[in-house]
């Protein structure tokens, strides 16, 4: 019982450690991407290029895939829900408005969490245990500026892209099984979709994927940074991040619903 | 002249003076002590070598004479500058007159060679592509490393990674080098080359430097002082004949490797193994 106690303590004081943490990352990186420039020291365009690439670009298959099926899925339920009822079109404004506030941005959220922030973990986590983090340190350049910042930033810009694209493909998808099983024309569709949404929609669904962008770099990168004890230390701060990263989106997903929702 | 100009406006140290000077240096890992009053004067223009077993506290000394940790208790100078003090913008500018070769290399795995020794360049100078390549070529050269510039880490061999990690270390033209066991995980030849080659850049480049290592043998060749450390205390620091004569009874049982005699009370070895 005593052990049950300390052991819960001690994961408790540990979570509150990486939480705080986490936020000195994000303080630090904010800093470095605003003010690095005056200092001299600013974020290298070239590296967040190159993770533009590595987490968006690289990732635009696999979401517009996912999308796309996850459409399809969406307006099969709705169709044969809405049957009962005798109001198989009312799926339209269904599949516009939980799309475009909610499903697009939770699916690239999912993806990028499960490639990016696993390989943000063992990244960092290997470069950890090389001494490559040391080695940056005493060359004067700052771990946050050279390898955070441009993470955050590229996420910023590459997570509510993925999601505009999201958007599309699952609208598509779904649009492609109303024009099968209700027979009207895929130009009827999309001017349906039109005009039940609002711009507001579509931002929701953009400021949530902001929020996950943030999620999922600090995450990574904490875990990363944390990782110790060998291979074995990397393979666990990789699965942990990833873990980590689903719950915390899938958590702040639903806070975020609960309040805008209401 | 020309040492002056490369030097820039920073002042260059005289023969002898203290470069890095630790005192009362304590640090701790959790509850376990790992070094205790350490006291260390280490004088420009000499080589000199920190030599201790696993375990001596070697590596947590030499984190702290990078800043890479703060100190539990005591301070330590380089340059005469408090780093337990300075603030970030201050320690950057310290940081620009030492160098480091780390025991793995740690050489950025996603860069090539050339990259890697050009890093620092490309980090703290403006100068322009062409001027940065010829230095890390050179510094290449000075390593004997030149027609390695494209490989990248993983295509070296232990001996490469050290050479290539000292021609990063040695690209800002430092004052100040620190080397961790420069021959850890080598053969006996490429480690007596790396020697030789530590012993050339003191000569050639006028740098201090600083030696980790537990290789007795390595480390009597080099060195003109040595800091004897055994577990987190420094046993003595001394020229090498001083070291060599000393009739300090650990120095000399680490000297001749000799295992320490285990001092075993039975009870309270039956209490431990029941505990």
């Amino acid at each position: 019982m005593y052990a049950l106690t300390e052991n819960l303590g001690r994961r408790v004081a540990r979570g509150i450690d990486e939480f705080g943490y986490a936020a000195l990352l994000l303080a630090e990186s904010l800093y470095w991407l605003v003010a690095g420039a005056l200092r001299g020291q600013p974020v290298r365009l070239r590296a967040v290029v190159t993770e533009m690439m590595r987490i968006g670009v690289a990732a635009i298959p696999i979401v517009a895939i996912l999308a796309f099926a996850n459409g399809v899925m969406m307006a099969l339920q709705g169709v044969y829900t809405l049957k009962d009822f005798g109001a198989e079109s009312q799926v339209i404004p269904g599949l516009a408005l939980s799309i475009t506030r909610e499903f697009g941005a939770l699916i690239v959220g999912i993806v990028v969490a499960g490639r990016s922030g696993s390989a943000i973990a063992a990244r960092i986590g290997s470069m950890q245990m090389s001494q490559e983090i040391d080695a940056l340190r005493v060359l004067g350049v700052n771990p946050v500026r050279y390898l955070v910042a441009p993470i955050l930033l590229a996420m910023l810009v590459m997570v509510p892209a993925l999601t505009i694209l999201a958007n599309l493909m699952a609208l598509t998808g779904g649009g492609l099984l109303c024009v099968l099983k209700l027979h009207f024309s895929l130009a009827t569709y999309w001017e349906a979709v039109i005009a039940y949404l609002e711009v507001s929609d579509v931002i929701q669904g953009l400021v949530k994927s902001l929020v996950f962008a943030v999620l999922i770099a600090l995450v990574g990168c904490t875990n990363g940074f944390m990782a110790r004890g060998g291979a074995d230390g990397i393979g666990h701060s990789t699965t942990r991040s990833v873990v980590l990263c689903i719950a915390a989106i899938v958590i702040a997903d639903m806070l975020f619903t609960l309040f805008l929702s209401r | 002249m020309g040492a002056a100009a490369i030097a820039g406006t920073r002042e260059r140290l005289q023969p002898g003076q203290p470069v890095v000077e630790v005192q009362g240096l304590g640090a701790r890992y959790g509850e376990v002590s790992v070094l205790e009053d350490v006291d260390l004067s280490i004088r420009a223009g000499e080589i000199h070598v920190i030599m201790g077993g696993s375990g001596s506290g070697k590596s947590t000394l030499l984190r702290h004479l990078l800043g890479l940790n703060r100190p539990a208790a005591g301070t330590v100078r380089l340059f005469g500058q408090d780093i337990g003090r300075l603030g970030e913008r201050e320690l950057l500018a310290l940081r620009k007159r030492i160098g480091v070769s780390f025991q793995g290399g740690a050489l950025f795995s996603s860069m090539t060679v050339e990259d890697n020794v050009a890093f620092p360049l490309r980090e703290h100078t403006r100068l322009d592509e062409n001027t940065i390549r010829i230095m890390s070529r050179m510094k290449l050269e000075v390593v004997n490393m030149a027609g390695f510039e494209d490989l990248l880490p993983n295509q070296l061999s232990g001996g490469m990674v050290k050479r290539a990690a000292l021609a990063r270390a040695i690209v800002m033209d430092p004052e100040l080098l620190f080397f961790d066991e420069p021959s850890a995980g080598l053969d006996p030849v490429v480690s007596a080359e790396l020697d030789e080659l530590i012993i050339r850049l003191r000569d050639i480049m006028k740098i201090t430097i600083v030696v980790v290592t537990h290789e007795l043998e390595s480390a009597f060749k080099i060195a003109d002082r040595i800091t004897v450390l055994d577990r987190g205390r420094i046993l003595m620091t001394d020229t090498t004949e001083a070291v060599r004569a000393t009739d300090q009874g650990r120095v000399q049982a680490l000297l001749q490797r000799r295992p320490e005699a285990q001092q075993q009370d039975a009870e309270d070895y039956l209490q431990r193994l029941t505990r």
